[in-house]
């Protein structure tokens, strides 16, 4: 065997061993084609995916930098003289009932529940990649532990248990307990979504190839099961990231979120519920905030699911 | 079916003790002493505590004292809410009006999902059914006390169509609107649900050889394409009833529906923790105990389901 690498043009034999050029000369790697150049291509055509990425774009920049998009500081500046007042030239969203404005307590709001959904996001994703992984490939007892383990969190709604951690860890609330108390129970739709995919991953072919030839199973896993069944972790994550936002919003509505000083969409509805007769601009405006950005996020599952699902694109 | 039922409840048992042992720990874990928290800024008598803490069990160790508690959960025993009032009594009075609330909402979201989301996937890629599509989608990302708020704004202050919250004995009429906003998440998700599974039944042979032999549409439809489309429907929406009954906090709370769900929120919003967890476990077991029930109806329904592992 020659150590000249094979060219991807011809499968049979060497170009210059056979005078069938036309027949082998198929050419293979003209258009290149995977399931994600496919997604890829897909999405892009699609306006929904333009909309949310762009809303998604939106929203982080004014995460990281929110004092690019208001000069009004959202709570020292606040007057009680302005109370629950109407939009004026200045403060183009009206004031909340402390006097502050509501526009800019929305803009410096993002942060808060942009990274609660980013940290839950990637807790969720690390346990359930690892239990889901390791219960789909490996099996047996291992399986039947990670799995009955999901189960009793998957069994507790999320949004209660977060209730009780929140209750419980009243004296520390902030962002990252708050993420915490979300997404240790929010994990198992994730492992259970991989594991079923591992299953089925796991029967193909270059699997048994693979073992064939004697690569580990950590290395089997790794190199070649995980990669090809992360697809619908990913879209699973993209919702779940929408999703973590509403459970932040829920829990400050509730009180028993995010501390008053901290500033979030959530607590801003939570204080703006009883002016909803005389002031509802205080309501509508942070809750309309909330559904754009957690919409943004759906809508890019939505977008990443048809994508990568074929059966999916069908019946669109 | 005896050995499904049999495999089913063994089942449950693990994840039965796993929820409670959770919620419990949890409990166990807050940081403080409970009993010196019953004193305020009083410095108690070290002899009444000694007291108060073997009555409580509190000197026992902590596995000790789960196992107490299990056993007061199998005899009925919640513990008391914060008012000095039995659990149980508390609940005996307000889950009929939780049921009553949450029948109605699943109503809704089955009704309301199954048609829109017919025409839906029938008249699939027309305005109807992209309209359709992007409205359950905005539903679907929408907090559901956003979803309140605007339906108390909309149809209680503007148009004055229903009262913006739920008078005493909660009378159907004023449970109307709280239940649409209880079903209104699940019934975008349903709708969608069954646009997808009836463009996918349309699509069958069967399908094409009715319209082969001949058939209306008006006989297709409804036998041919609906009722097979209907298995994942029926699923999601039974699973459904539960999370409808325990998903019931917030919109009972700001409905003020006199139901379980508004008692955990008034006991949330007042911080009483101790509460808050006898609630929050009711709720995760009749969670429990509805989606055993659905398992074991689906059972008997549909003889597939006893076979599989």
């Amino acid at each position: 065997m020659s150590n000249k690498p094979l060219s991807p043009t011809h499968f049979v034999a060497p170009l210059e061993e056979t005078p069938l050029v036309a027949i082998d000369a198929v050419n293979v790697g003209e258009r290149k084609s995977n399931l994600w150049i496919d997604a890829w291509r897909d999405m892009r055509r699609r306006p929904m995916f333009w909309v949310s990425a762009v809303i998604i774009l939106l929203v982080v920049v004014v995460a990281l930098a929110p004092n690019l998009f208001t000069s009004v500081p959202p709570n020292s500046d606040c007057q009680l003289s302005n109370s629950n007042g109407a939009p004026t030239g200045e403060h183009i969203l009206g004031f909340t009932k402390q006097g502050c404005d509501v526009f800019s307590r929305i803009v410096h709001g993002t942060s808060t529940s942009l990274s609660v959904g980013i940290i839950v996001t990637i807790l969720t994703s690390v346990l359930g990649i690892l239990f889901g992984a390791f219960a789909g490939f490996y099996g047996g007892w291992l399986d039947a532990v990670l799995s009955r383990a999901g189960d009793i969190f998957f069994s507790i709604p999320y949004i209660l248990a977060a209730v009780v951690i929140m209750s419980v860890f009243s004296a520390y609330r902030n962002v990252f307990v708050i993420s915490l108390a979300i997404g240790i129970f929010a994990w198992p739709s994730t492992a259970r979504v991989l594991r079923a995919e591992i299953l089925r991953v796991k029967q193909s072919d270059y699997v048994m190839a693979a073992q064939a030839v004697g690569v580990s199973n950590l290395k089997i896993l790794m190199r070649h099961v995980l990669p090809n069944s992360i697809a619908p972790v990913i879209v699973v994550t993209t919702i779940s990231l929408g999703a973590a936002i509403v459970a932040e919003a829920t829990l400050s509505f509730l009180g028993v979120g995010l501390p008053n000083s901290t500033m979030s969409w959530g607590n801003d509805i939570s204080a703006a519920q009883v002016d909803l007769r005389n002031a509802p601009q205080t309501l509508i405006y942070p809750s309309l905030a909330l559904s754009i950005t957690v919409l943004a996020f759906i809508m890019m599952g939505e977008v990443v699911r048809d994508a990568l699902d074929p059966k999916a694109r069908a019946q669109r | 079916m005896a050995g499904y039922i049999l495999r089913r409840l063994l089942q449950a048992i693990p994840v039965l003790l796993g929820t409670t042992f959770l919620i419990y720990f949890m409990v166990f874990a807050m940081p403080g002493d409970p009993l010196l928290a019953l004193f305020g800024d009083k410095t108690p008598n070290p002899a009444l505590l000694e007291r108060l803490r073997q009555e409580y069990h509190l000197d026992q160790p902590f596995i000790v004292q789960y196992f107490l508690y299990l056993g007061g959960i199998f005899r009925g025993d919640f513990g008391t809410s914060f008012s000095g009032e039995a659990v149980s009594d508390i609940l005996a009075r307000t889950f009929p009006v939780t049921i009553r609330l949450a029948i109605l909402a699943l109503i809704i979201e089955f009704v309301g999902g199954v048609l829109i989301g017919l025409y839906s996937g029938l008249r699939k890629g027309k305005l109807f059914d992209g309209t359709a599509l992007i409205v359950s989608l905005v539903f679907i990302s929408l907090p559901i006390f956003v979803i309140a708020f605007v339906g108390q704004y909309v149809f209680g202050i503007q148009l004055g169509w229903a009262r913006t919250t739920v008078s005493t004995g909660a009378p159907i009429q004023d449970l109307i609107l709280p239940a649409f906003v209880l079903a209104s998440i699940s019934l975008a998700q349903l709708i969608r649900l069954t646009r997808a599974s009836v463009i996918e039944t349309a699509g069958l042979d069967f399908v094409r050889t009715a319209y082969g032999k001949g058939l209306s549409r008006r006989r297709i439809i409804p036998v041919h394409i609906l009722r097979n489309s209907l298995i994942p429907v029926v699923t999601y929406a039974a699973t459904d009833f539960g999370v409808l009954l325990v998903g019931a906090t917030v919109t009972e709370g700001i409905f003020n529906v006199p139901g379980v769900g508004r008692t955990l929120y008034q006991a949330i919003i007042r911080g009483e923790g101790p509460t808050v967890v006898s609630f929050v476990t009711v709720m995760v077991l009749i969670y429990l105990v509805v989606n055993l029930v659905v398992d074991l109806l689906y059972g008997l329904l549909d003889p597939r389901i006893r076979y599989v592992k």
